[in-house]
């Protein structure tokens, strides 16, 4: 927080910081809005190109929520879906084609996920709720917080499931280097299948929901 | 033919969208409460699916891919437009939904009742930009492949979020625990059905 005491609010006064931090546990867009799980979980076999998602989600979230916001009071309430389409699509190109130049060999493994970024609910979920009624800096940091708790819930749940699947972490073999195998260990290969990403989910949020009962959801 | 068929049993059971790639959770989890409204959706997903998937093949085969543009002027055969696709294909997919939209409101007003609400969220459906992706990238020979494949994903679809559906207003009756309920049981539930679904693996007609 700024130390003088600005006329306007300070840039990272209570309400700005707790945009920020909101996402990461009381409104978690995964485990709570339910947003953005669609192109989310195929990728969280290895820790690697969870990592990599994560960041290009914060990235393009960040953007697509400051871009709209300047854009605000220009855009047509009508034909707002197809202006915050054209505004994500073209940063998803972008990353794609930084993800292509600098990191090819993950941007082979996310394949069609990096262009299922445009239609993740999360982006066009933020810009619907939050950036076309704010200012562009609370845009931001609102872009800031959702993507962080995403990509945070692919970590975790990528890091669960290489450790127990594959026994590696970031393709060094953990496991291994522990010489659990000499004593009878062996991976789990059902952790490497689609399904058990969901169980993952489901484990986190029953985790989330019991620490923090105010989530319970009511019948 | 036989090519087509294993295509489309592939699309529906092995491939399928929310088993297998999750896609189009969203509006699976949030429109999946009751059997009817569930089938719907599923409907409009299928019906999208299989009219957007034939109008992308064109435009991937003639005008994105490298060297599609030759049949316009043989200049133009080293031009690699790919990068455009994800631009191009929402567009395609967003005019789509809405010209849908208005046929089925003027040509079947009952139809355009029971989908009304759903029909225009379509669009941000991540199934159906999926489709579009995969169909890309698995580069399939021809527009008819593409359309079955557009049809057996839809029907997919259709068939995961109605059984959710259905198995969520039975969980009424059961007793969840409470940190569970509504969500999470709902993810587990979904998990269980993707590790039944994935039997079919394997299937070659």
């Amino acid at each position: 927080m700024s130390t003088e005491k600005p006329a306007k609010e300070a840039l990272f006064s209570k309400k700005n910081r707790s945009l920020l931090t909101d996402p990461l546990n009381a409104n978690n867009p995964i485990t709570v809005q339910v947003l953005g799980i669609c192109s989310a979980l195929a990728i969280t076999v290895k820790l690697k190109p969870a990592i990599v998602m994560g960041l290009s989600v914060l990235v393009v979230t960040t953007m697509a929520n400051l871009i709209t916001s300047l854009m605000r009071n220009m855009i047509p309430n009508r034909i707002r879906i197809i202006v915050q389409l054209v505004v994500v699509a073209a940063l998803v190109i972008l990353v794609d084609q930084v993800l292509k130049a600098f990191v090819y060999d993950v941007s082979k493994q996310l394949s069609v996920f990096v262009g299922l970024i445009i239609t993740n609910c999360i982006i066009m979920g933020r810009i619907e709720a939050f950036s076309l009624g704010n200012t562009p800096w609370k845009s931001v940091l609102d872009g800031l917080g959702n993507g962080a708790a995403y990509g945070g819930i692919l970590i975790i749940v990528a890091f669960f499931r290489e450790l127990l699947g594959n026994g590696t972490l970031m393709d060094y073999p953990v496991v291994e280097w522990m010489g659990l195998y000499d004593l009878g260990y062996k991976n789990n290969g059902m952790m490497l299948l689609p399904p058990m990403a969901l169980i993952v989910v489901a484990l986190i949020i029953w985790v989330q929901r019991a620490k923090t009962p105010s989530l319970i959801e009511k019948d | 033919m036989q090519e087509i068929l294993n295509i489309f049993v592939k699309s529906i059971f092995i491939d399928n969208m929310i088993f297998a790639y999750f896609l189009g959770m969203c509006s699976y989890l949030a429109v999946s409460k009751t059997v009817k409204t569930a089938m719907g959706l599923g409907l409009a997903v299928t019906f999208v699916l299989t009219i957007t998937l034939p109008v992308n093949y064109l435009l991937e085969t003639k005008v994105l891919r490298q060297g599609a543009l030759a049949w316009l002027d043989p200049s133009l055969a080293e031009l690699d437009l790919s990068f455009l696709s994800f631009i191009m294909f929402i567009a395609v997919i967003a005019a789509m939904v809405q010209l849908v939209e208005m046929v089925v409101e003027k040509f079947a007003p009952a139809l355009y009742s029971a989908l009304g609400i759903f029909l225009p969220l379509i669009a941000v459906n991540c199934s159906i930009l999926g489709g579009s992706l995969f169909m890309q990238e698995r580069a399939y020979e021809n527009i008819g492949q593409a359309t079955v494949f557009g049809l057996g994903s839809g029907i997919g679809w259709l068939l995961a979020i109605v059984a959710i559906a259905a198995i969520r207003e039975r969980l009424k009756y059961s007793h969840v625990p409470a940190p569970l309920r509504g969500l999470g049981i709902t993810f587990i539930i979904t998990g269980l059905m993707g590790i039944a679904f994935m039997s079919f693996m394997g299937i070659k007609l």
